[in-house]
């Protein structure tokens, strides 16, 4: 049975098999319709997300399935000191897919290892959020046309932003991506991310300024500073506003530049930015759905194979 | 000079850097062990200028040497049997270890699951980093 923790649990093949089935999703919406009759997916969210629950709940909806969850921990039985591994095996018995977040790193992990079910690690902690991964994969590979060659700037949270060490580490697996990481000094990338950055040789660069770099950029990854990682408040305040994206630093920016941003955004990008075709965060959001019905698809072993059409 | 005797079965663990010995005593369990054990501090080597030994007289069987590799792999591992020296270990480090130390991440699982094993694997051997199997924390420097 198949998992998914990591966007790294899947092949740069198995990775594109699913690319291609989104692709045709978004062509072929009818198509998929009723994929998923009779299927349903539990989404298991110890801290409340609305955008991904909803995400893959709509996801599961347009395949036929149905869905079933929590969408807090004090509304399951965790309020009551239910172990991950209990609830898993418990879940098991009624849903045939589960969707985990969790603010603790690695629970979706403890879960797979109990469930008789696919798992789906929707988010834990500061750790991994590998659909979101592949929505940036999918949003990149369907806009750029590839995932090779580009120039991507990350910027804002770094340290503690889990889609951007689950982004990096993925686009690690393609040719010839030079990465920008721009961040205050206290937001930096962690080793880890750095480590694997050297030992892949890959081309990378720290700076603390958006307009010194933003003209070199293929793609802008925006993030969020989320307070919910913060041990402070007072720290919090002091870094939120340090890198907001405007109307006069896309001025600066090449024409094509893509700006992708995991959404939700508090102030990070000025809603003037919204109406520049450059904006994808929106768009990125639907990939988002689409992504999700082609990984529910294959998880469940319902995915047609539509590569092979393809060829 | 502190005499200490032979012993009949058991490890003779040697070139333990000085003052790490009640470490790995605990670290091995040997507190859990009903067998006799000689913990030598700060005695005079060589090629260390100081260092710790231990004698454990037990069942070769009974211990779990890849938490010694996983400590110091320089540690010398006597085997001894009916009283000789029979086999020097060769001590490598373990790409798993299993409880020997826990994950000092506040955002763990493993803070709040209760019954989980605290697994750390070896991802890199150059540097002999571990690193936490659920969140990726590194392990502190031991």
């Amino acid at each position: 049975m198949r998992h998914l923790m990591s966007p790294l649990d899947f092949s740069t093949d198995e990775l594109e098999r699913l690319f291609v089935l989104a692709g045709d999703i978004e062509k072929n919406m009818p198509k998929y319709a009723h994929v998923c009759d009779g299927k349903k997916l539990a989404t298991c969210f110890y801290e409340p997300s609305t955008r991904t629950r909803l995400s893959f709940e709509a996801a599961m909806l347009n395949l036929g399935g149905n869905v079933l969850g929590f969408s807090e921990a004090s509304s399951s039985s965790a309020a009551k000191g239910e172990s991950v591994s209990d609830t898993i095996r418990v879940i098991s018995c009624y849903a045939d897919i589960c969707a985990i977040r969790h603010p603790k790193e690695g629970a979706p992990m403890v879960a797979a290892s109990r469930s008789g079910i696919p798992v789906i690690n929707a988010g834990d902690g500061g750790h991994q959020h590998p659909t979101q991964t592949l929505t940036d994969l999918l949003t990149i590979r369907s806009l750029n046309g590839t995932l090779n060659n580009f120039t991507i700037g990350l910027c804002g949270d770094l340290k503690f932003g889990r889609t951007v060490h689950s982004l990096i580490r993925a686009l690690l697996r393609y040719e010839n991506i030079n990465f920008v990481f721009i961040s205050p000094d206290e937001l930096k990338v962690p080793d880890y991310i750095t480590n694997a950055l050297d030992e892949k040789n890959a081309s990378y660069k720290e700076v603390t300024k958006l307009e010194d770099v933003i003209g070199n950029l293929d793609i802008l990854y925006m993030t969020r500073v989320q307070r919910e990682r913060f041990f402070n408040e007072e720290d919090y305040i002091r870094l939120k506003d340090f890198y907001v994206l405007t109307k006069e630093k896309m001025a600066l920016a090449k024409e094509n530049m893509m700006v992708l941003h995991p959404l939700p955004r508090v102030n990070e990008i000025s809603v003037e930015v919204d109406d520049d075709p450059r904006a994808m965060y929106f768009k990125q959001a639907q990939y988002g759905v689409y992504v999700r019905m082609a990984l529910i698809m294959t998880l469940l072993g319902l995915a047609p194979d539509v590569l092979d059409k393809e060829a | 000079m502190l005499n200490v005797g032979k012993i009949e079965e058991g490890f003779v663990l040697d070139h333990i850097k000085a003052g790490a010995s009640l470490d790995i005593y605990h670290k091995l369990n040997l507190d859990k062990l009903d067998c006799t054990v000689a913990i030598i501090k700060n005695a005079k080597s060589n090629k260390m200028g100081k260092k710790d030994l231990l004698k454990v007289e037990c069942d070769v069987e009974m211990l779990d040497l890849d938490v010694l590799g996983f400590i110091d792999h320089n540690i010398t591992v006597n085997v001894i049997k009916n009283g000789e020296i029979i086999e020097k270990k060769i001590l490598t480090l373990p790409k798993e270890i299993t409880n020997v130390i826990k994950c000092k991440n506040p955002r763990c699982i493993t803070s709040i699951e209760q019954e989980l094993p605290h697994i750390f694997v070896l991802t890199d051997p150059e540097k002999e980093t571990y690193r936490c199997k659920y969140c990726e924390e590194k392990a502190a420097k031991h």
